[in-house]
């Protein structure tokens, strides 16, 4: 069912920052005829520029796919380290890095990080103090960057092949897959439009995004050496940031594994009750002795 | 019940009768549960026991859902996130929930299509198929304010087109739209009352489900061949059909599971296939997302609702019959239910006396042309408005109407019917030859 690629909230803004409508269809009637032609064709070139989603092979894909808890803890330092001056992520309490099935760090170690790391404000102190294990992270709103809370769950990544959307129905969304291609899909290429320097970004739908580019690759040191090439750095963090979106990922799919191998069990049993139980039936053709 | 002669309660020890004489509840179980049943219905005739099992579960999520959810736009969007991390199990208990919605329609739509098919809606079984409408309805206005309780960004947007419709309406539209809302736009008041009714409704559905069940005891099942169960005697009427417990219970049980092992498997592995990802983007009412698009169950409809635009001459034909009063934007709301209002009708559209699809050679085929349509106009719903979507809206919209309002009534009229069974015992009899020889059994199906 899934045949309309997500067009993205920071689409529609970019669209309304140029002072377009991108109020597409019959919702708009009643902006008047001349409106609605605009908007028509705003619509037009925005499908023609849709962004080029790369199709990532992320390890969590899959009805077994798992997270891979280094990749999360890489990615965790990157948006630590990068990603965090802009964008905050404050539906993800701190206290879940330790869950198992995602980032899993030691307890210690999510303590030191929440304190080292970020301020909240107290309303009991009435002043900041350093993060506890029990806070969120914080929201960041200082440059008007959006949440990435959701940002993985929020986006859709490649609908192939050819459009059909069997690799969603099979891989998942692919928001991770947006996000590592946005991440890659700077040209350089740069333009200034009503005072705002927009970058162009291949992924991006309609071709020129807000954000100048975050990852130019060894922007982050690994402890474990692993590679930081900018397309291994852009799927790390779009790993974490499918794991902040979802953190229960991997309890929902052995939850979902368990409730499949029972009900196969169960339905293999009524398949022979209802067997038995009708064989008299259709073998005699009339109502059995009760 | 359902006039069929069958055994009745009998109260055996000294409380039961003691009980019987008081509240006669033992028996109405007894007789609903040992309702003769044709012995030849098919696997269609399964999705009842789905739908039924979809409510108490939608019920059951619901509830528990209710207990962690809290109905403010400042709030909402966070405590369904708080529900995700935070709630024991809560991130089940909401996917199955999401989804239980989906497997509801797709359970509904099947249960429909079996009724166009198999004539279950004709005499005498009108009532049972009006309340089925009524409780389609429901489902559908329930299952719209269910969406707008995540405050996402389809939430929200959602709600503005849909709540839209009756502002189309002429002269009081507007007033209507705003009473509906609680305030000019949708806000804080209308997640409130959305939140009320989205809570409310499924219990009103219950109760028409019992009307449902009830009005089809009444008249007993229809069955694939559309012929009555013999009612003169006992004995005959026993020859044509078996007992629902325990013969269609364990039948109905075995196809609950199968589709359930299906449905555990989206909400486990994919459980926001269904979804759209805007709708994890909180409501933002300064930004309109691109397309605005419904959850897949309501797509033909919404492709029916837009497919009457201004150039199409019945729209502009209409538009000056009225002096202007029926513009576009109303037709395609009188469209959009008026597409669901001929299906309600169908019962004295179908001018066949014939039941039964299957010894209809002609209705067979614009049968299974509907059923294309139905999938057609699913796909353009999601497609944006524009040309070829909205030409093959139009078409199939207008097939839609063509099946209901010409081809039903005018079908009964020319169309030879084929010789149908005799009786129930004889259909089955075909289906499964009597074998006296011992080790030679059909297999199940």
């Amino acid at each position: 069912m899934k045949m309309i690629q997500a067009k993205t909230l920071s689409a529609a803004a970019l669209a309304a920052l140029l002072g377009l409508t991108p109020l597409a269809g019959w919702a708009q009637e009643d902006h008047g005829e001349e409106d609605s032609h605009a908007a028509e064709e705003e619509h037009a070139d925005a499908s023609h520029a849709e962004g080029h989603t790369t199709d990532y092979a992320f390890s969590f894909e899959g009805p077994f796919g798992a997270y891979d808890q280094f990749q999360l803890q890489r990615g965790l330092q990157i948006y630590t380290e990068v990603c965090s001056a802009c964008h905050g992520l404050q539906y993800v309490p701190l206290r879940t890095l330790h869950d198992e099935g995602g980032v899993g760090l030691p307890e210690d170690q999510v303590r030191a990080y929440a304190a080292q790391n970020f301020e909240v404000y107290d309303a009991e102190l009435d002043d900041y103090r350093p993060a506890t294990p029990t806070d969120h992270f914080p929201a960041n709103t200082s440059v008007g960057a959006p949440d990435l809370s959701l940002m993985a769950k929020g986006r859709a990544g490649f609908h192939g092949p050819y459009g059909t959307g069997i690799s969603q129905f099979v891989n998942g969304m692919g928001g991770a897959e947006y996000i590592a291609s946005i991440l890659t899909g700077y040209t350089g290429e740069e333009k200034v439009e009503a005072g705002v320097t927009l970058y162009e970004n291949t992924a991006f739908p309609g071709g020129w995004i807000g954000m100048a580019p975050p990852l130019y690759g060894e922007d982050v040191d690994f402890e474990d050496g692993a590679p930081n090439d900018i397309a291994a750095e852009a799927q790390d963090v779009a790993a974490f940031l499918m794991w902040a979106a979802e953190p229960k990922m991997m309890a929902r799919k052995q939850a979902g594994f368990t409730a499949v191998i029972f009900l196969i069990l169960l339905t293999s049993l009524l398949y022979l009750t209802n067997k038995r139980l009708w064989k008299p039936v259709k073998k005699g053709g009339t109502t059995p002795a009760e | 019940m359902s006039g069929i002669p069958h055994d009745h309660y009998e109260p055996k020890s000294g409380f039961e009768k003691w009980l019987d004489k008081r509240l006669k509840v033992v028996a109405l179980v007894y007789d609903t549960l040992m309702i003769p049943t044709p012995k030849n219905l098919n696997w269609m005739w399964i999705w009842g026991i789905v739908l039924a099992f979809c409510l108490a579960l939608q019920i059951g999520t619901g509830i528990v859902l209710a207990m962690h959810y809290t109905p403010h736009v400042d709030n909402a969007f966070a405590s369904i996130e708080h529900i995700m991390r935070n709630v024991n199990g809560g991130h089940m208990i909401r996917y199955v929930h999401m989804n239980g919605a989906s497997l509801f329609f797709f359970a509904v739509y099947l249960h429909i299509f079996r009724g166009l098919y198999y004539g279950s809606y004709k005499a005498p079984r009108e009532v049972t198929w009006i309340v089925g409408m009524l409780i389609y309805l429901l489902m559908m206005g329930t299952a719209f304010m269910g969406y707008v309780l995540p405050w996402g960004q389809m939430s929200f947007w959602g709600a503005t087109v849909i709540t839209g419709l009756f502002g189309a309406i002429p002269f009081i539209g507007e007033s209507i739209q705003t009473w509906l809302l609680g305030g000019p736009a949708v806000d804080n008041a209308t997640l409130n009352r959305f939140f009320s009714l989205h809570y409310l409704l499924p219990f009103v559905i219950a109760g028409l489900v019992i009307v449902h069940i009830w009005a089809f005891h009444s008249t007993g099942n229809n069955n694939p061949t559309g012929v009555e169960v013999r009612r003169t005697s006992k004995a005959e009427a026993q020859k044509d059909t078996l007992p629902f417990w325990p013969y269609f219970v364990i039948k109905d049980l075995f196809a609950l599971a199968m589709v359930l092992v299906v449905f555990f498997a989206i909400v486990g592995f994919m459980p926001n296939y269904l979804g759209h990802p805007d709708n994890y983007i909180e409501a933002n009412p300064l930004a309109t997302p691109a397309h605005i698009v419904p959850e897949w169950y309501f797509l033909p409809f919404y492709a029916i609702l837009r497919a009457f635009t201004g150039d199409v001459w019945v729209v502009m034909f209409a538009s000056w019959i009225t002096g202007g009063i029926v513009d576009a934007k109303f037709f395609g709301v009188l469209a959009m239910f008026g597409a669901i209002a001929v299906m309600a009708l169908a019962p004295w559209l179908d001018t066949s006396s014939v039941r039964s699809g299957k010894y209809r050679p002609m209705f067979k085929w614009w049968f299974w042309l509907l059923a294309i349509d139905f999938v057609v106009l699913m796909w353009a719903g999601a497609m944006p408005a524009e040309p070829p979507y909205s030409t093959i809206s139009l078409i199939g919209a207008t097939y839609w109407f063509a099946y209901f309002l010409v081809i039903l009534p005018l079908l009964g009229v020319i169309e030879k019917p084929l010789a149908r069974p005799a009786t129930i015992e004889e259909d089955f009899a075909e289906h499964y030859p009597q074998s006296d020889a011992s080790g030679d059994v059909k297999p199940a199906e």
